[in-house]
């Protein structure tokens, strides 16, 4: 059995909007609301050249990146063509307008160092 | 669910990119049926050019293989000419006897060319230039045989000459009109054209009329073509006979099933906006077949946009239209640029300007009517074309920039890219677009390799001019030459974005007629195609409500840009900077120790003099912005926004012993009256105290030069991509004209201006004279625009301090739930 753990109220997240969670190792991830309530984690790092994607404009079910505008979906991290790449997906639970991730994958996905974006050479 | 089923007659390049168009959005829909009278799958005609000169191979050229077609679970019937279609019972019905039930037919048969009704047109050795088999037929004959004529002087026969000539043979071209391409060129053009490619070794018959082709058996009538004759009896021999006189809707079918056909000379089968004919609604019909609203078009960027719209329909959600389309040409004859658009031959009451280099091969010329520019015609020199052609578009007045109109854009000062105006010149190391770094092998590339042919299509796939724009007229330049000749088209309307068919004019009328206030109601009244729209439409729906009714609409943070948002710049590793406003440049001891101990204690790492004359605090943490702000307590200085960034001035009679004016203290008076003030783009300010213009002035928004007697005011000038000189404006006396002057030139851009169109590109859309119509003609006027610009910013909130009347959700500096 997975655990998951609560980050916030789903009104916590700005319809439309983004919050950032921090881990301890690794970048940080960032949860999206859409118009219609739905919820999505992705690593906050776009595959193009790491841009922080909790910053972008969000519509539909998708982010705008806020560095080069690239478009991610939401549901599967993937860049829109003709760009190219994928970052990493999290798993998004929300009961009774609670929102929460899964610690394991928290603990093992993406946990490459951060600091400088990692892709900008 | 049982599929419908779709049954395409035609395998051209217009219809197969519908097929591609519909797949992409509805790829479950039809089971898809296709007939093609060649046997070859889906290829570029306009690449048929380079293929007979040798530069290409057909392989190469092939759009779709046949792996596409099989992929994408397409029948394909190659070789089958579809010669009935019964419309009660929908089924189609090939030349060998196939037949294929439909719920949808797609009439996609293009053009026949035209073959000149003359005694001998079917002897051996006389064809058209239009498919795969012509060409080969020409490469076939070149090798055996040596004199061809080729009739017909426009871009098709021009190429077949070009051609057979590299291929060897002794080339002649017959020409009925006067001179060359008379559709697309004038006169002098035309000779131009004319002298360059006698000098290649083609040979002209100008003005001749063909009597009859001569055969080599039966007296003449028989066997393979061995000369053609002329009315005035002369003769040439020729073992070849290439028409090249122009194509025709191929209309045969769809007249033989009852189809509705254009009875205009230009014929073609009748379509709606939707593409659908008007006699069937299964039954569409595009490409050069189709007539629409009149016009039959031949370029490929407007056929492949009725594809899309054809497609949407078909996808059943029924909300394209086609409305048209305004082309220029834009042609490439072995190695000679040529451009032309509109009328470029004039008439009485048109004025001409012209610049003619017959040595250097260069000439120009604009014809102008009522002050607008209405046609152009290019010769050896086309990097205005696109330029020109959007003037011609827009229909705007041209009075003000007549001197510089022939001259071009391009001589008003682009960066980016070296300088360069004729891409085929440039290595393809060199770079295209000094924004993205795209050089031109990276195009040409993508070019051929993903089958790209509008400028869009490029930008998306390789990013160059997709920024800043300054090299578009290259990157025009490397399609033409890459793609094949013609993809110069452009819609009548520009639509904000992929979202609506609305323009950012209509979506700002709308706002304006119907009292609009939220981002919903304009999509829903303008019926939006997606629920929230994207990261271009949003952002400019959302400025153009609070523009249009201050203290009514709402601003919605969550439709800007994170800076906007954030009101602070984004870096590219995720940190922010601040710039405080220090009023016309001026600071003191104390802001300077504030904004000292600040860096400190937030281990700011870079502190930069900006060009603007403020300080920049690089790599601030989000999490700190707040308390940085709090710490230094000067005002946002809105270095992140569309709006007033800075008033640059110089020191002024103060101190300057050269100084006229207090250039210091007007900047600071204007900066106080319009910070805080959005704009469709930001917005610059700058004064100088004397004619030294020590602040640049001339490169701002608004430039403000102090002489002896009072002030000189300079609008739209620009130090960016487009290094643009301000114009003139008007001369004040007074600082408080100096005021009301600005404000209602910033007001009327607030009110007018599209979204992201810097003060340069408006004044260039609507002309310098409307603007001083507006403000210098119109005191009333002005003194309104100056009292709704002060309206608006009255009561405005500092967003670095007063967060819930800017609307700052200040929840985004705080991470949630840290693991």
């Amino acid at each position: 059995m997975s655990d998951w753990k609560a980050i916030c109220r789903i009104e916590d997240i700005p319809v439309l909007g983004a919050r950032r969670v921090e881990r301890s190792q690794g970048a940080a991830v960032a949860v999206f609301r859409t118009s219609e309530d739905k919820v999505f984690a992705l690593l906050d790092r776009c595959p193009h050249k790491g841009g922080p994607l909790s910053q972008g404009i969000v519509f539909g079910e998708s982010v705008a990146c806020p560095l080069h505008n690239q478009t991610i979906g939401l549901t599967d991290g993937c860049a829109k063509a003709p760009d190219e790449g994928c970052t990493q997906r999290f798993s998004v639970k929300v009961e009774a307008g609670s929102v929460s991730l899964n610690l394991d994958e928290l603990k093992t996905l993406a946990l490459e160092p951060v600091g400088e974006a990692k892709a900008t050479a | 669910m049982k599929k419908m089923k779709l049954v395409m007659v035609g395998n051209g390049m217009a219809g197969v990119r519908t097929l591609e168009e519909l797949i992409k959005i509805a790829p479950d829909l039809y089971d898809i049926t296709v007939f093609g009278a060649e046997p070859h799958p889906n290829y570029n005609r306009i690449l048929l050019s380079p293929v007979l000169s040798g530069e290409q191979t057909l392989d190469e050229i092939v759009l779709n293989p046949l792996s596409w077609y099989a992929d994408n679970n397409i029948t394909l019937h190659l070789g089958k000419k579809v010669v009935d279609v019964n419309r009660s019972k929908r089924v189609v019905i090939a030349e060998d006897g196939t037949e294929e039930e439909y719920d949808r037919l797609l009439i996609a048969t293009g053009s026949n060319p035209f073959i000149l009704p003359v005694p001998g047109k079917e002897l051996e050795g006389v064809i058209a230039y239009r498919d795969i088999a012509d060409t080969n037929t020409m490469i076939e004959t070149a090798k055996t045989h040596k004199h061809a004529v080729v009739i017909g002087g426009g871009l098709l026969g021009l190429e077949a000459a070009n051609g057979l000539m590299l291929r060897g043979m002794q080339v002649t071209v017959v020409h009925v009109m006067p001179w060359l391409m008379e559709r697309q060129l004038d006169d002098v053009a035309g000779k131009l054209l004319q002298k360059s490619l006698e000098d290649r070794g083609l040979k002209f018959l100008i003005g001749a009329q063909t009597q009859e082709l001569i055969g080599d058996q039966d007296g003449g009538k028989g066997g393979r073509v061995m000369a053609i004759k002329f009315k005035d009896g002369t003769e040439v021999p020729a073992d070849l006979v290439v028409m090249a006189v122009g194509i025709r809707p191929n209309t045969a079918l769809a007249e033989r099933i009852g189809i509705h056909i254009s009875p205009t000379r230009s014929g073609g089968i009748v379509v709606s906006d939707t593409m659908q004919t008007v006699t069937d609604p299964r039954v569409y019909s595009i490409g050069e077949c189709a007539a629409h609203r009149g016009t039959v078009y031949g370029l490929v960027a407007p056929l492949f946009e009725q594809g899309k719209v054809c497609a949407t329909h078909l996808a059943q959600f029924g909300i394209g239209r086609y409305t048209g389309s305004q082309t220029s040409t834009k042609l490439k004859v072995t190695g000679i640029d040529l451009f032309s658009a509109g009328n470029f031959t004039g008439g009485d009451d048109c004025e001409e300007i012209v610049m003619s280099d017959p040595y250097g091969g260069v000439y120009k010329k604009l014809v102008i009517k009522d002050d607008k520019l209405i046609g152009a015609c290019l010769y050896g020199d086309t990097v205005d074309g696109s330029w020109y052609f959007k003037l011609l578009r827009d229909g705007r007045s041209v009075h003000d920039i007549r001197d510089k109109l022939m001259f071009g854009e391009s001589n008003m000062g682009d960066t980016g890219h070296e300088g360069h105006s004729r891409a085929a010149t440039m290595a393809d190391t060199d770079e295209v677009c000094g924004c993205n770094g795209v050089n031109k092998g990276t195009v040409c590339k993508a070019i051929k390799e993903k089958g790209l042919f509008t400028l869009e299509e490029v930008r998306k796939h390789t990013k160059a001019s997709a920024s800043c724009g300054s090299c578009t007229g290259l990157v025009e330049q490397l399609l033409m030459f890459t793609a094949g000749g013609d993809y110069s088209a452009t819609p009548k309307k520009k639509a904000i974005c992929g979202c609506t068919d609305a323009s950012h004019q209509e979506v700002r009328e709308t706002i304006k007629a119907e009292h609009l206030l939220a981002i919903d109601g304009v999509y829903k009244r303008l019926d939006w195609r997606t629920p929230n729209g994207c990261s271009s439409c949003r952002p400019a729906v959302n400025y153009y409500l609070i523009s249009t009714w201050p203290k009514e609409a709402k601003d919605d943070p969550q439709s800007r840009y994170i800076n906007e948002r954030s009101h602070a710049n984004i870096q590219k590793d995720g940190t922010y900077s601040v710039i405080p406003r220090m009023w016309g440049g001026e600071t003191t001891s104390s802001e300077l120790r504030r904004i000292a101990d600040a860096v400190d204690k937030y281990k700011i790492p870079t502190v930069k003099v900006t060009g603007g004359q403020r300080i920049d605090l690089l790599g601030v943490k989000k999490e700190d912005l707040v308390s940085v702000w709090k710490d230094i307590g000067m005002p946002s200085g809105h270095a992140y926004a569309k709006a007033l960034r800075t008033v640059k001035t110089c020191v002024g009679s103060e101190w300057c012993r050269f100084g006229t004016q207090d250039s210091t203290q007007m900047g600071k008076d204007l900066e106080r009256a319009m910070w805080r003030m959005y704009a469709p783009h930001k917005v610059k300010f700058a004064v100088s105290g004397c004619p030294r213009n020590c602040a640049e002035a001339g490169i701002k928004d608004v430039g403000i030069i102090g002489v002896d007697s009072g002030w000189e005011m300079y609008v739209a000038g620009n130090g960016g991509i487009k290094t643009e000189v301000a114009h003139f404006f008007v001369k004040l006396k007074t600082a408080e004209e100096v005021l009301e002057y600005t404000g209602a030139f910033c007001q009327l851009y607030r009110e007018e201006g599209w979204y992201l169109e810097r003060t340069v590109h408006y004044v260039n859309r609507v002309g310098l004279d409307y603007v001083k119509k507006k403000i210098l003609d119109d005191a009333e006027g002005r003194k309104a625009l100056w009292e709704r610009l002060q309206f608006s910013l009255d009561g405005e909130p500092d967003p670095w301090f007063d967060f819930d009347k800017a609307s700052v959700d200040t929840r985004q500096f705080m991470p949630v739930g840290a693991v």
